[in-house]
């Protein structure tokens, strides 16, 4: 049989290295496409061709499964994220306190549905299922950090914000 | 590792903080840190030194009253603050060892005394990233003691005789579980903690792993020496950062106590255990589903049998047990299964976590003996619903639960009372809704929930959520007609009774317990085309709008 070369690094780019590391922390076994699909996430903002087309060969798992398991999960986002990110949460709680308002209005704002991003790049709105902080219900996710008990007054002046840096 | 050396920790970090006057604990989970009780720490940790005090403050986890945050809780007078800030760290460090600062007091007796914290117990006194504060609180005594004194044998006969029912929401007895991966054979076999809580409104697993992961982690030792396994995973939701950076230390840690890794306590079982994070699937929660999840693959789960205690995780038998029962498992190890199985109902023994939240003055996590009155946590616990609205409903066990009028609040909560009603315990999960809320829009939210949820393997949970949404949406816009309701019925019993696995087996429950309390509300939309809660948008009618029966082309949204 012969020897299974590992495909070369997409770009000179160093975060590939960091890719890579994860896989190599994983013996490029099969089971880690999951944990470099997070690492990818984290260390690009979203997984594009190149990446699942990457990762796919390193780990020698079909293409099909790749793309199947990238766009299975909600996590993961094949579209490049905005420089802004708000995430209202959806979750129980935080809908029986009225986020579904939160979401139009913030919609209404930015002239986009949810899981977009603005024209611009500026800001993306997105929604969570649930992020486990009921208690502080209704929350959102500014930039990935968690601000509870959120108005919808709140929540425009911190678009209001965004958009005009 | 002996018992010895593990008592000597205990008692030198006892010991340690003993010489302080006294102990501030500031509430460090989510909910605290999202309002910045990192800088009230830091402001309290600056202020202690300037007043010259001899205290100790110190980092915990979940005090429970998530709403009143951030909280601190100061040792040994029990004294607890709500809603601190930074610019409070003064006039509370002066009061130490004076008179209490009465402004920011938080009394509410009655939230705390009819709790029993078993899970709970070091939430909120022990600083999660510290394994010796763990171990100063009889951490790991469990384990050392079912290595060096019990056999794997006796350590199953306990968790059976405690009664102990899985946490997850199925409530299968955990030690029949545990007898039968250790019957099965083979020398390879797994343990695997399910955490990927995806009920929305659930917050139980989060803060057990942000306030107390040690107790997690030595669940699962005891576990895999009572199987036969050697290794663990742990899989949480990557939505919990906090959760997994905690945890992440906390195995480190035991790694360097030598309480994971090789030859643990100097006896030759071997266990270690590493971490899996999901990626936002709900029906990952299920366990066939999470072992794909696991082994890198789509969430799908598969049918069962075989069970993953006879052939799961790359074929081998599995352990699966939630965050909340592996928390267990310690407190009836060193206690014995008859202390846990004298607390509880007849059928649902020891405490249970519930997260309370939605329409309800207290907010927050707490702990109850099984069997309690609904009405006790709503009413007592909870202090009732707020700004003089009244109770409509109580939802319990997520999407797969149901709403509970009034009229049930009496029942006492146990798996198969919960059943009976048509509800079901779930992960733990407690929504209290006011008369704000449209049970149907409410069902609808559900529904919307499975349906964009359904990982699309089974028909009947693909297409039959997809179908109800499209029913329960137009009745929901007025524009329904009562021969929805029938085929409503129909589908959510064909969905129920086909579908593969456990989200499409429950996901009508939402929608069966409404139409079964709150019908009203249905027929009110349908036939006066009204909204009493004044959530739904209903339109005038058209009278050229008759209604439809449901067409299976009807686009989604």
């Amino acid at each position: 049989m012969p020897a299974l070369v590992p495909p070369p690094l997409p770009s000179d780019d160093k975060r590939w290295k960091i890719v890579n590391g994860t896989m190599r922390k994983n013996g490029f076994a099969r089971h880690a496409l999951i944990e470099t699909l997070h690492t990818v996430q984290s260390a690009f903002g979203y997984l594009d061709d190149d990446a699942i087309r990457f990762v796919a060969l390193s780990l020698h798992v079909p293409l099909s499964q790749a793309y199947g398991v990238a766009t299975f999960y909600h996590h993961f986002s094949l579209k490049p994220p905005g420089k802004h990110t708000m995430t209202v949460c959806t979750g129980t709680a935080c809908y029986i306190k009225g986020t579904d308002k939160l979401v139009a209005s913030a919609e209404k704002r930015l002239g986009i549905p949810q899981g977009q991003t603005t024209k611009d790049g500026n800001i993306s709105l997105m929604t969570a299922r649930c992020v486990g902080a009921c208690g502080r219900a209704p929350v959102v996710l500014t930039d990935g950090e968690l601000c509870g008990q959120m108005t919808e007054q709140q929540m425009l002046e911190q678009l209001e914000r965004w958009a005009v840096e | 590792m002996t018992i010895e050396e593990l008592d000597q920790i205990a008692e030198s970090t006892r010991a340690g903080y003993a010489k302080y006057d006294q102990q501030i604990n500031v509430c460090m989970g989510t909910g605290c840190l999202s309002q910045h009780s990192d800088k009230l720490r830091d402001a309290l940790t600056e202020e202690v030194k300037k007043q010259g005090k001899n205290a100790f403050v110190r980092r915990t986890g979940c005090m429970g009253l998530c709403a009143a945050g951030p909280l601190v809780l100061v040792d040994p007078d029990e004294v607890l603050y709500q809603h601190c800030n930074a610019g409070h760290a003064e006039v509370l460090t002066s009061s130490l060892g004076a008179e209490p600062v009465a402004e920011l007091q938080c009394n509410l007796r009655e939230h705390f005394d009819q709790q029993v914290h078993v899970v709970l117990e070091n939430s909120g006194h022990i600083d999660p990233e510290k394994i010796d504060d763990y171990i100063a609180r009889d951490g790991y005594k469990a384990l050392v003691n079912a290595l060096t004194e019990m056999t794997p044998n006796e350590v199953i006969q306990q968790i059976t005789a405690s009664g102990l029912r899985g946490r997850g929401g199925g409530g299968y007895p955990t030690g029949l579980k545990w007898g039968t991966v250790a019957k099965a054979g083979g020398d390879l076999k797994y343990i695997i903690c399910n955490g990927d809580e995806g009920d929305p409104g659930a917050f139980m697993d989060r803060s057990v792993l942000e306030s107390d992961p040690q107790r997690v982690v030595e669940g699962m030792a005891i576990a895999a020496y009572a199987v036969g396994a050697s290794k663990g995973y742990v899989y949480v939701r990557a939505e919990y950062p906090l959760a997994v950076a905690r945890l992440t230390n906390c195995l480190r840690d035991a790694r360097r106590r030598g309480l994971l890794g090789n030859n643990i306590c100097n006896t030759p079982f071997n266990f270690d255990v590493e971490i899996r994070l999901g990626a936002g699937a709900f029906v990952c929660g299920e366990e066939t589903a999470l072992i794909a999840s696991i082994e890198g693959k789509r969430g799908q789960p598969k049918p069962r049998p075989p069970y993953p205690a006879v052939s799961g995780l790359w074929g081998k038998p599995t352990l699966i047990n939630n965050v909340e029962t592996f928390a267990n498992i310690a407190p009836i190890i060193r206690k014995g299964g008859a202390w846990f199985a004298g607390m509880g109902s007849e059928r649902s023994k020891g405490t249970k976590v519930f997260a309370l939240t939605g329409k309800i003055r207290n907010t927050g996590l707490v702990e109850v003996p099984m069997g309690i009155k609904l009405r006790d946590i709503i009413e007592g616990i909870g202090g009732g619903v707020p700004d003089g609205r009244t109770f409509k409903a109580v939802q319990t066990g997520g999407p797969s639960g149901g709403c509970l009028p009034a009229e049930l609040l009496d029942i006492g909560v146990s798996y198969d009372a919960l059943v009976k009603v048509g509800a079901m315990m779930g992960s733990g999960g407690m929504i209290v809704m006011d008369d704000t809320s449209c049970m149907v829009n409410v069902a609808r939210f559900f529904i919307e929930f499975c349906m964009t949820e359904s990982c699309g393997k089974c028909i009947p949970c693909r297409a039959g959520t997809a179908q109800m949404f499209n029913i329960l949406s137009r009745i929901c816009a007025g524009r329904g007609s009562m021969a929805d309701l029938d085929l409503l019925v129909d589908l959510c019993t064909t969905v129920k009774e086909t579908s593969l696995c456990g989200l499409g087996m429950t996901a009508p429950n939402p929608v069966l317990s409404t139409l079964k309390y709150f019908k009203n509300e249905y027929l009110d939309h349908i036939v006066h085309k009204r909204c009493a809660a004044g959530v739904c948008n209903i339109q005038a009618p058209d009278p050229s709008d008759s209604p439809s029966p449901a067409s299976p082309f009807e686009v989604l949204a």
